[in-house]
């Protein structure tokens, strides 16, 4: 019975799946995200006692390393494209550093705002819906990096190849989502809510 | 002598013994990425949960049947219905919509396999694993009174009452990490569905040519990317304020308990739709089979769909109305949700003008779908009666919330899957279904559910509210919350009936055959079950219903769709 005839249809062509069940995952995520940020705008300013968003800092340097990063990881993608390995090993690394530092900025902002204004997560409501929005976004950095670094290590074992190209440009829609999501985190907490 | 040949001791194969074949048979299952296998685990497990949530209903409902009854403490009460909603809408109802979309995705599109198999069984053990969870707090959650406390918030779960002051220990803990994981297994899932209708679509499958089942899960799915994902950030934010002393939805530090209730509901009532969806979609395959007509009006019946899964994720504050919300945010929700009438009108008169002029045989399936159809106008026309604001503000949260939800729930949901089971059981193991028992089956189920569900709209009406564990005798609720009780118990009957029917016709049921009710989607033209590969050569499709085309190479279906 399981002989349905055959005609030939050469112009049959379908999106491939690693890019439909990425966009998936990235409107899942949005809608963690969207939440997170509801939840700080709303709390803007509903903090009783306690430290205020006026003790933050604009991070403009680390913005900038993020935002830099897209551009990066873009050229590593055009490189696997042509085959050019090395080149793309080269912005590769390139894109982790950025996102490294991105991590190693986050983290001194935080030790100056425990350590110098004492603000921690159970502080006020201000210090709750701050560390978990910024928290949250530096959380996919880290699964970002720990996604890069896989590629980087079979990179350097000599595993990747030109025919590569698409996984590795899936995996790179992650991180420009985690750039994208950067510019609202920023424009909600530093630049709407400060 | 030279040739003959000597066998080195035990270098030939040995039939193993019981019991490591046995091992070997449970090993094949737990290590399994084929979608089929997958899916049937997913069934199995959904059923096991269905029956620990039934009885849950039933012991409440001997709770209730007389007034004053101590049959079940207050606490145990708090903790059963709690179990009862969460374990239904979490462990049974996403379970059973994957489940089914697992296995029939792929080979109703020509598949071999879904998009990404591995991941398939990873979101299948994430979601058994919150079930386990979730149950092991009966056992290990340490709650208000002590040891084997099992989550008491009900399946809502509104601050404050979840705060660490009013919910101490870890049973609310354990609610919430369940939920956090069975959201991931179900998010890996409608990534997983998304990918394989979008991808792994056969030569001819175009989106407009998919069954309609496929097209009402691709919309599950989506729908399920923005609804499941809210209630893992809100409980993520619960888990903060309970762990780590975060103030979310902490008053007296300016945060806010309605904050809870407006992410809960963005979650909770598009959920509501992510359930019934995939039960439209069985209906949709069940209805023109057993009419011996196609669908009519495919392209409605898409876009009613589609249409359907936006609205839904604008109406969730009607769960709201009595927190007092301005007047234009009432009537923005009272409009919103009216306007789900429009597109759900329109598929109930797409299955009555299918059914319409057929040839109806009725099979157990078309008897659960015609009950289905029926049930789900009663449902949605109390739906739009709660719809109404003042009508709201006098019911909420009286019983005859309840009657409606389980209304759409029970009338419309199970009865589906009940339908799905009849109609697909044959498929999946290759015997049929006793009809005999499936007639007991259905028919005490109907009985049963009427009972129950058509006279707690009543108690709502005189006022009962929900989650009280017993009510005074001069309430004059007594005679009906009898009747409402005996009702349940028929429905655990026919509930009985039916997972005896599963057993017993997987032994002694008679031969399907690849294609038992002569239908026309391509699932049907795979041997039953099907093999690890569905299809020996790829199939090619010219029109919706390719073995319609098959079989009727004189009158083919593409000669007539455009």
């Amino acid at each position: 019975m399981s002989s349905v005839p055959i005609f030939v249809d050469e112009n049959w062509r379908l999106p491939s799946r690693g890019r439909v069940g990425m966009l998936a995952l990235i409107i899942g995520e949005s809608a963690i995200f969207t939440i997170f940020v509801v939840a700080y705008v709303y709390y803007i300013g509903a903090s009783t006692y306690g430290p205020t968003p006026k003790i933050l800092t604009v991070p403009y340097f680390n913005t900038v390393c993020l935002l830099s990063s897209s551009l990066t990881i873009w050229m590593a993608e055009r490189a696997i494209e042509r085959g050019r390995i090395r080149a793309f090993s080269l912005w590769w690394a390139l894109t982790m550093l950025l996102g490294l530092v991105f991590l190693a900025g986050t983290a001194k902002e935080w030790a100056r705002l425990i350590g110098h204004d004492g603000l921690t997560i159970s502080t006020n409501l201000f210090g709750t819906t701050f560390y978990s929005l910024v928290g949250l976004h530096a959380t996919h950095v880290v699964v970002g990096l720990i996604g890069l670094s896989i590629v980087m290590i079979l990179t350097a074992l000599g595993r990747v190849e030109k025919r590569h190209a698409e996984r590795i440009q899936v995996l790179s829609l992650y991180w420009h989502f985690v750039d994208a999501v950067w510019v609202v985190v920023f424009t909600v907490v530093y630049v709407v809510g400060r | 002598m030279a040739d003959q040949t000597f066998p080195i001791p035990d270098s030939l194969d040995r039939s193993p013994s019981r019991s490591a074949a046995l091992l070997e048979w449970l090993h094949s299952w737990v290590v399994t990425v084929d979608h089929k296998r997958l899916g049937i685990l997913y069934i199995v497990y959904a059923t096991f949960f269905l029956l620990v949530a039934g009885a849950e209903a039933l012991v409440m409902r001997i709770q209730l049947a007389i007034p004053n009854n101590h049959f079940l403490s207050p606490e145990t009460y708090n903790e059963m219905f709690t179990m009862h909603g969460t374990t239904m809408v979490f462990l049974v109802g996403m379970t059973f919509i994957f489940g089914f979309g697992n296995y029939l995705v792929p080979l109703m599109i020509g598949a071999r396999d879904m998009a990404f198999p591995r991941l398939n069984a990873f979101s299948f053990w994430m979601t058994a694993f919150s079930g386990f969870l979730l149950y092991f707090s009966f056992i290990g959650g340490f709650g208000l009174y002590g040891m084997g406390s099992a989550p008491d918030i009900s399946w809502w779960a509104y601050a404050p009452l979840t705060a660490k002051a009013f919910s101490p220990g870890h049973n609310t803990d354990y609610w919430a990490i369940a939920l956090i994981v069975s959201g991931f297994g179900t998010l890996g899932a409608a990534i997983n569905t998304l990918a394989t209708a979008f991808s792994m679509r056969c030569r001819g499958m175009t989106l407009f040519r998919m069954p309609l089942f496929v097209w009402l899960l691709v919309v599950t799915s989506g729908l399920t990317l923005i609804t499941i994902t809210p209630l893992t950030a809100a409980q993520i934010m619960l888990l903060i304020d309970r762990y780590l002393g975060g103030h979310f939805f902490d008053t007296q530090a300016g945060g806010s308990a309605t904050v809870w209730m407006h992410f809960f509901w963005i979650f909770g009532h598009p959920e509501v739709y992510v359930l019934i969806l995939p039960a439209f979609g069985i209906a949709n395959e069940v209805i023109p089979v057993f009419s011996r007509k196609a669908i009519f009006g495919y392209p409605a019946m898409v876009s009613a769909s589609v249409g359907i899964a936006f609205i839904s994720i604008s109406v969730w504050a009607h769960h709201m109305f009595t927190i007092g919300m301005t007047s234009v945010s009432n009537a923005f929700f009272v409009l919103s949700t009216m306007m789900v009438g429009i597109p759900t009108g329109i598929k109930i008169f797409n299955w009555l003008a299918t059914m319409w002029g057929g040839r109806i045989r009725f099979a157990t399936p078309m008897l659960f779908c015609t009950a289905f159809v029926l049930q789900f106008l009663c449902a949605g026309l109390t739906g739009i009666m709660l719809s109404v604001a003042p009508w709201d503000w006098q019911l909420h949260n009286s019983y005859f919330v309840i009657a409606h939800f389980h209304y759409t729930l029970t009338g419309s949901f199970v009865f589906c899957m009940f339908a799905g089971f009849y109609y697909w059981y044959p498929k999946f193991t290759g015997h049929m279904l006793s009809e005999k028992l499936g007639k007991w089956h259905f028919w005490l189920f109907l009985i049963g559910f009427h009972v129950t569900f058509d006279t707690m709209h009543f108690l709502g009406i005189l006022g009962m509210p929900r989650s009280i564990y017993t009510y005074g005798a001069d309430r004059g609720w007594g005679a009906l919350n009898m009747v409402v009780s005996i009702g349940g118990m028929i429905q655990g009957i026919a509930v009985l009936i039916f997972a005896w029917n599963l057993i017993d016709s997987y032994f002694h049921g008679p031969a399907a055959g690849s294609d038992p009710w002569d239908a026309w989607t391509l699932e049907w033209s795979t041997p039953s079950p099907p093999p690890a590969y569905n299809f020996a050569t790829e199939p090619v499709v010219r029109s919706r219903r390719p073995l319609w085309d098959l079989k009727h190479p004189q009158d083919p279906d593409w000669k007539y769709e455009r």
